[in-house]
Order: structure tokens, then C-alpha cells, then sequence
């Protein structure tokens, strides 16, 4: 049925994430919206946008998103400034959102993923809105407003439509949540909406040089794999489209998990207008080169960097490297026992395959050596004298000749049922090769 | 004489002497309240524990004396309406910054005075709550937007009074009324709390009724506030310290000498200008830039925040919604929208705040040479009731000759430099300095009403 052959994928992604800094981006409120036990209990003039109020820039946010900006390979806007954006929606208390517009603080970035390289158009910084709520109360349907969430900072990264299929488009959202962790400036929950996912999609020839003349948005995913699902269903109802010689509407789209289907939510046919201007409460920003160093020098080593290293170091198999550096601080203990393996038997890569296939059980922060201990147990073997084991064998064959004849009759895979079964009358843990050979001999 | 006659100076002597009670004052200011508040209409709302609170003050330098505050100021726990039915029933929850330091000085909020709605306007014809009328004369406007405090300052219904300006509204009113109208740098004051108009040119200030209160009252008001990020860090000067320095040697640029329409104020600013002279004040001539472009780049600056500053007042929160704003606010927001629109940002937005660099530019070239500027405040005494009828643009033209400092953000000061005995009403001086400079302005202005008759309390009969 496919059409797609004809077409390929040009898409962008736009990444939304809340920063976990301790006050809110504009006022000194808690910063903890889905901590909360109660609704519009983190909240004060400024956030609540009441007359009077003004915004008073959080620093350490703006320094975050400077360095999420220099580890994503960014340039950055020496001079940067705050804009207002000017919309109206009942979770906008000032009737504008704080954002930025031709300044954002970073730029030019790049991200490698394992089908190519995506651009990153721009990182810019923003406050979150407050957050509805439709209720009933006392029979009557009402929308309620929260706004613990309204000014919480709120980084938005956007690429350039280098994303040509959805696995890549699922592998660059994982990427960038595991670097806002690695970094510790976002907890990146896509369930509760601390990270969120925008994808642009449209379909070109297959030879086609320039972009498409249309674009759809599917907004607010919040998830990577209904991201790979909407854009896969996108693909398949642009093709279908264009082949019947019709153009996509350029419009904004839901993604409805249960029918996994995207749904029309408004046409979007000329770009929307919200009259961006210089935020006069707040001030421009100025950066020197010796601050932008300064947070450059701040930056851990990342996820890839360290499975490389973790490759030529420990010589540790790059899927096993991958896996294992996913979480920063699990890897960074994870370091200490491969160190520590280095000067014992058992080499790293060993360990790290163990741990992988939950051969062993570790647990986080544990001194190294008992986790190699435990380790060499699980794969020593004890001392098993010739007679003892033939004496086993004879055992598990003569109380299993039925299984001795289908294994005979080719049912191979029955060699480990033997094996297990000799290790049982044992007692005791046997070389597996030595045991492997022995049994064949008798049975086979 | 009233009590309610004192100047703060006087009434901060006399208390400290035992000469009379703060009750006296208080009594006497109620009593002209009562008598005339009705007809003049300054006061919005009155503080009714006023009183009360002054006398649970204690010993502080301001000694609960009774200040009018026009009703922008958000102030805790007392209605504040910015003179919209929008906000008819709006009772903050928080106190502006400056209304703070002005009670932890022990100044008391007597009332919260009229203004053109939002602050829109020059006279206070704006205002949804019915015009203020002059003190100085019933049948004249007092000017705006802060037009309620300088009326309670002329008819004294207070001790002094605050105020805000964005481009003229502490002046105009005050040349208006004949009072004394200080607008300090922009970010010397905080904003923090007060209903917002055109956020970047945005000034609080003083209306008194001498140079020397206003320079006490600064005092208590100036200083970087952690809650507005355009306050500025520079230390802040004790302004008394202004009041008797000699002003001789200083070098005066006199502004606007050869515009059309000022043909009734600068003779007389002339004429006043060689009081200074005599003080040893050389005075020169001096050109700057046409003040017409001001007003292009205020009313775009200005319409383009306010049309952004107004948007959260959607009918949502504070109970009544748009339908409420005034045909003023309408015409703004509508303007602003425009030209904050895309096409039509570079056209104007940006190209106003392109012009307003070349303000700031020729500003600087000014007081390279200049130790302080002067002009007329307004072109002309206080116009009659119903002037602003079908002129949309009359803020602007009233306030001309303080826009190009408006909006480049210097500290100016209005003081009456002219009485006309026949129709009781005043035209004022407007002396500018360079940003910070409050203190040369307040010495400039100081020497000046020392040596010249228009006070109307310090030379009170």
C-alpha cells in the first residue's frame, strides 16, 4: 500500500522543558509546580500577573540555558534580551508570555544522532503559563487556573528540519531529555509535562531539492513514542494526499493516543501575529567571554563523550558503553567498578554485560569490589572431582531416558536442561565448557 | 492660618517644636477636604483610618503626616481604580514600593487622588470617576495625568503629594496648578507596584509645595528596589543637601526659545531667567532637537506598551472587563496594537526607538556643554474645562516641551515662575539635568524660588 517511497520526511522538532531552579524565572515563588499539594499555593503579584507587578530575571536559569547552549555546540548571544509576546489565553494572567524573539541566548547548535546530524536552529528562554483545569463544582462545568506553573522557566530548542524519519526524531527527543539530566538543570517528565514535544512535518519527492510549500504542527506529545507514532501516521496521510495531487493543510494538530490519530486542531494559514517587543521591565543581558568560559567549565562530561572514553579505557562494547551511560550519576559509579575491575581477572566489558543481561544485582553507590565480588561468585566454579561428576551424569541420564532419546532425536536445545539438572545433583558449580563436553560425550 | 497651609518642612519643624499637634493638621486638612472635595473632586477614595494610623506611628522622620497619593499607586488594603471603572473594585493585595518607604518614613496616605484613566491624558478629563477641577480656579482643568495630587497640593488637602509621569504628568499638572512637580530619573524611583503605563518611561515623583519638600520627600522615595530591575544601583544623595548650594558659575541652556506657540510663556521665562543671572548663572540660547519628533516617538513607544500593559485586564480577574475601559484606553490600545503589529513594527515601533537614540544623543551633546536645561513646562496656563473635547492628540501638544526629556528619562522639575493675579493661575519652569542629577536641579530650582515671589506658600500673606 505504501506510498511513501516516493517521499521523503522533512521534519523539525521543537523541544519545551521546564528548569529546575529553585524560584521561579521572573519572581522569587517556589518553583515546583507538580510538587504542589495545593493549587495556586506557589504564587505572588508578579507570577499572578496583577497590576504592578514586574519580572525580576532569575540568573541561574539564564545560565542554564547558556550551558545546555554550549553543550549542544551553540553560539551565544553576548547581548541577549527579554521580549514580550503577546497573546491572549485565559492561563496568561498579563495577557503576554516573557519569551525571547531575534536574541535568544543560544544559537547554531548541533546534535549527532546515529542517522545523522540535526542542526539546532536557536535555544531560547521563556516563562511557562498557569495551567487549566475544567471542572465541575456544584453541578456547573467551570475552567479553573493554576498557577503554580505560571512562570516557571521554560527553555524552548528548536532544530532545523534535518530529521528524516521517526526513529531519528525519537532518538534526538531521548537525547536531548538524557543531556538535560546530564546537566541537571531540567528532570525532563514528559508525563507530568516538564518536557514537551512539537513536531513540523511535511513530505517531499524524494528528489526534490527545496522544502515543501506546506508544514503541519503536531503539538503538546509527551512522548517519545507517540512522537514516532504521530509523525509515522503524519507520513502515511500526507502521502495519501499528495498522491491524489493535493497539498496538506498547514495547520496545527493533536495527537489522540487511544485512536492513534492526529486530529485537526485550527488552521494556521498565515503566520500568527503576537507582536513581539523589547520587555521594558526588564533590562538587556550582557555576557563577557570570561562568563560564557566560566559555564563552559561548568559542563560534566556527556553522555557520548564518556561511552567513548568508557571504549578505548575499559574497552567496553559500544552498546554496552551506550546502555550504561545513559544516567549520569549511575554511570559515574559505574566508572569507580570498571576501575577497580581493571587491577582484578575480570575485565569491564564482563562486568558490563553482566549488569546489562541482570546477571548481577547492583545496587547504586555500592563499594566496587563488592559488586566484582559478587561477580566472580556468580561465574567461579568450584572444585569437582572426575568421579563426582560422572557419577552425576549417570544420575540425571538414568532419570531422564526419555529426554536422553529426544535430545538423541535432535531436540539439542535439551543439552542445557542436562546441564542444569547435573549442577543441581551436584550442589555445586561446574566449569560450564568442561560440563558441556563431559555430557555430550555421555549422550550424544 | 490652617494648619493644612503648612509646608512639610513647616509642619516637620513645627511638630518637632511642640508649636502644634499633628491632630491640628489633621483637622485642618479634613476640614478643607470636607468643605471642597465634592465640588473639586481630587480625592477617589480616603484612607478613613488615616488619622488613626498616624497616631500609632511613633517616632519617625515623616511624623505621620498626611500625604495624597494619586490612585496608580497600588496601595494594600485600600481601593485602587488608576481612575478606571475596570478596577472599580480592586483592592490590592500588595503596597507599591514607593508607598512603603513613604509609610516606613511615617508618611500616612491621607486619600488616593484623580487622574486621567491609566494615566492617559493631561487633564484628568479621562478620568472615569468625573475631571478634577483647578483649585487655583474652579472654571480651569489641573492638568494630568497626576492631576488630582497637584490639585490636593494647591488646594491643600494634604502636606504633599505623589505622583507619576511618564512624559509630563508630574509637570504639566504642576505648572498648572502652581505647585512644585519633581520627576526624578527614570529608575531612581521604583515602579514596583504601581499600575503601569508606558513601563519604560514610567517615573514616580513628587508634587509639593516647595523645592525644598520635594527634596525631603525624595529622600524617602529614591533607591534601587530588588523588585524592579530598571532601578538603578547609583547611591543616593541626601537631596536636602542640594537646597542651599550656590548655583553661581553654572552654565544654562535655555530650550525652545524659538518654537511657535510659546509666544505668552517665554517672555515671562525671559524675563525669570535673569533672576538667575543675577545669582551668577550665565544662561545661553541653546538648540535642540525638535520636540515634535518627541511626540512621534512617545505616542508609538507609549501606545505600543500600554496597548501590551493593558491586555491582562481581560475580563478574567478583577470583575469588570473590557467593555469597562474609557474611549482614551480603547484609542490606545487600538494604536499600539497597530503599530507593535508585523509589517508595521520596523515602520514605527522601531524606528521611534530609533529616534528616541538621537533624543539621548542630543541630550548628551547638550550637557556637555550645559550644566542644566531650561524651558517652559507647558505653552501656556491651565486650559478651561472640556478643553480635551474631540482632541485626541491634547496630551501630547500640552505636554510638548516634556517629552524629549520624558523619554530619554532625565530627572526634571516644574516650579510656577509666573502668578496672574487676575485669573489666580500659574505658569511654570521646567529645569532639566543629566540622568542621576537630580540634586543640580533641586539646587537650580531651589535658588530660584528663593529669590522670586510665585510661591504661593512660601511667600503666603
Amino acid at each position: 500500500m505504501t506510498k511513501l517511497d516516493h517521499y521523503k520526511l522533512i521534519c523539525g522538532l521543537e523541544v519545551h522543558a521546564e528548569l529546575k531552579t529553585n524560584s521561579k524565572m521572573f519572581c522569587g515563588c517556589k518553583n515546583d509546580p507538580f510538587g504542589a499539594t495545593k493549587p495556586n499555593s506557589y504564587t505572588c503579584p508578579v507570577c499572578l500577573g496583577l497590576p504592578g507587578g514586574l519580572p525580576v530575571a532569575n540568573k541561574k536559569a539564564i545560565e542554564w540555558t547558556i550551558k545546555l547552549g554550549l553543550a549542544l555546540g551553540c553560539k551565544i548571544n553576548l547581548f541577549s534580551k527579554f521580549d514580550r509576546k503577546n497573546y491572549f489565553y485565559p492561563d496568561l494572567p498579563k495577557g503576554y508570555q516573557i519569551s525571547q524573539y531575534d536574541l535568544p541566548f543560544c544559537y547554531d547548535g548541533l546534535v549527532e544522532t546515529s542517522e545523522g546530524l540535526v542542526r539546532i536552529t536557536r535555544i531560547h528562554l521563556e516563562e511557562d503559563t498557569g495551567k487549566l483545569l475544567h471542572k465541575e463544582v456544584a453541578g456547573k462545568k467551570v475552567s479553573l487556573i493554576d498557577f503554580n506553573r505560571s512562570s516557571v522557566p521554560l527553555i524552548e530548542i528548536v532544530t532545523e528540519p534535518d530529521i528524516t524519519s521517526p526513529t531519528q526524531a525519537k532518538e534526538y527527543g531521548k537525547k536531548i531529555r538524557q543531556i538535560l539530566r546530564y546537566l541537571e538543570i531540567a528532570d525532563a517528565d514528559m508525563e507530568q509535562g516538564g518536557m514537551r514535544l512539537e513536531a513540523n512535518i511535511s513530505l517531499a519527492k524524494t528528489d526534490a531539492n527545496d522544502l515543501p510549500t506546506y508544514k503541519v504542527e503536531v503539538k503538546n506529545i509527551n512522548s517519545f513514542r507517540f512522537m514516532e507514532n504521530a509523525i509515522k501516521y503524519e507520513m502515511e496521510r500526507h502521502a495519501a494526499l499528495l498522491e491524489k495531487g493535493k497539498t496538506p493543510a498547514q495547520e496545527t494538530r493533536g495527537w489522540n493516543p487511544t485512536t492513534g490519530k492526529t486530529f485537526p486542531q485550527r488552521t494556521k494559514e498565515t503566520a500568527e501575529d503576537y507582536r513581539y517587543f523589547p520587555d521594558p521591565d526588564l533590562p538587556p543581558i550582557v555576557f563577557s567571554k570570561a562568563q560564557i568560559e566560566t559555564i563552559r567549565q561548568s559542563i560534566p562530561e556527556l553522555a557520548d563523550e564518556k561511552a567513548r572514553r568508557w571504549q578505548k579505557e575499559f574497552d567496553i562494547e559500544p552498546r554496552y558503553a551506550t546502555m550504561l551511560t545513559a544516567n549520569r550519576h549511575k554511570a559515574e559509579w559505574l566508572e569507580t567498578v570498571f576501575a577497580s575491575a581493571q587491577a582484578t581477572d575480570t575485565t569491564p566489558n564482563q562486568l558490563a554485560k553482566a549488569i546489562i543481561n541482570k546477571k548481577i544485582e547492583i545496587k547504586k553507590g555500592e563499594a566496587a569490589n563488592k559488586v566484582i565480588a559478587r561477580y566472580q561468585k556468580l561465574t567461579a566454579t568450584d572444585n569437582v572431582t572426575e568421579e563426582e561428576l560422572q557419577t552425576a551424569i549417570a544420575k540425571v541420564v538414568q532419570a531422564n531416558t526419555e529426554a536422553v532419546t529426544r535430545f538423541k532425536n535432535g531436540e539439542t536445545k535439551l543439552l542445557g536442561f542436562f546441564m542444569g539438572q547435573v549442577m543441581r545433583e551436584l550442589g555445586k558449580k561446574v566449569d560450564a565448557p568442561a560440563l558441556r563436553q563431559k555430557l555430550l560425550q555421555e549422550i550424544a | 492660618m490652617s494648619q493644612a497651609k503648612l509646608t512639610l518642612k513647616q509642619a516637620l519643624a513645627g511638630l518637632e517644636a511642640g508649636e502644634f499637634s499633628l491632630s491640628e493638621i489633621y483637622k485642618d486638612v479634613n476640614k478643607a477636604v470636607q468643605t471642597d472635595n465634592s465640588q473639586l473632586n481630587i480625592y477617589l477614595t480616603l484612607n478613613e483610618k488615616a488619622e488613626v494610623e498616624a497616631a500609632n506611628l511613633g517616632n519617625l522622620p515623616l511624623k505621620g503626616l498626611p500625604i495624597a497619593v494619586k490612585d496608580n499607586f497600588l496601595t494594600k488594603n485600600l481601593r485602587t481604580t488608576a481612575a478606571s471603572t475596570v478596577l472599580d473594585e480592586f483592592v490590592p493585595p500588595f503596597e507599591s514600593t514607593a508607598t512603603a518607604k513613604l509609610k516606613a518614613a511615617g508618611g500616612v496616605v491621607l486619600g488616593k487622588t484623580n487622574l486621567d484613566a491609566w494615566a492617559h491624558g493631561s487633564s484628568t478629563e479621562t478620568s472615569q470617576y468625573g475631571r478634577t477641577l483647578n483649585p487655583r480656579h474652579p472654571d480651569y482643568l489641573p492638568g494630568g495625568s497626576s492631576g488630582g495630587s497637584a490639585a490636593a497640593v494647591a488646594a491643600d488637602f494634604c502636606i504633599a503629594a505623589l505622583g507619576t509621569e511618564t512624559a509630563g504628568s508630574i509637570r504639566q499638572p504642576a505648572a498648572w496648578c502652581g505647585v512644585v512637580g519633581l520627576k526624578p530619573t527614570y529608575g531612581r524611583v521604583s515602579r514596583y507596584g504601581i499600575v503601569p503605563m508606558a513601563s519604560s518611561t514610567d517615573s514616580p515623583g513628587t508634587l509639593t509645595k516647595t523645592v525644598e519638600d520635594s527634596a525631603i520627600l525624595l529622600n524617602y522615595l529614591a533607591g534601587h528596589d530588588k523588585k524592579d530591575s530598571t532601578t538603578g544601583p547609583q547611591p543616593v544623595p541626601d537631596f536636602t543637601q542640594a537646597l542651599n548650594t550656590d548655583i553661581s558659575g553654572l552654565k544654562i541652556g535655555y530650550l525652545y526659545h524659538d518654537l511657535e506657540g510659546l509666544e505668552i510663556v517665554n517672555p515671562v521665562i525671559e524675563e525669570q531667567l535673569k533672576v538667575l543671572e543675577k545669582l551668577g548663572v550665565k544662561v545661553e540660547k541653546a538648540s535642540a532637537m525638535d520636540p515634535k519628533h518627541a511626540i512621534s516617538v512617545y505616542t508609538i513607544v507609549q501606545r505600543g506598551e500600554v496597548s501590551s500593559n493593558l491586555a491582562r485586564f481581560d475580563g478574567i480577574r478583577y470583575g469588570n472587563d473590557r467593555s469597562f475601559f474609557g474611549d482614551e484606553a480603547k484609542r490606545r490600545i487600538m494604536l499600539g496594537t497597530y503599530t507593535l503589529s508585523k509589517g508595521y513594527a520596523d515602520q514605527y515601533y522601531n524606528t521611534a526607538q530609533k529616534v528616541r537614540t538621537l533624543f539621548l544623543q542630543d541630550f548628551e551633546r547638550l550637557f556637555a556643554t550645559y550644566d542644566v536645561l531650561i524651558s517652559a513646562t507647558s505653552p501656556n496656563y491651565a486650559k478651561k474645562i472640556g478643553a480635551t473635547e474631540g482632541t485626541a492628540m491634547f496630551g501630547e501638544l500640552e505636554d510638548m516641551l516634556l517629552e524629549p526629556s520624558s523619554i530619554s528619562g532625565l530627572p526634571g522639575i516644574n516650579i510656577p515662575c509666573y502668578h496672574d493675579q487676575k485669573t489666580n493661575l500659574f505658569l511654570g519652569m521646567n529645569i532639566v539635568g543629566p540622568m542621576w542629577e537630580e540634586a543640580r536641579v533641586i539646587a537650580v530650582a531651589a535658588a530660584f524660588e528663593k529669590n522670586t515671589p510665585w510661591n504661593s506658600w512660601r511667600n503666603a500673606s
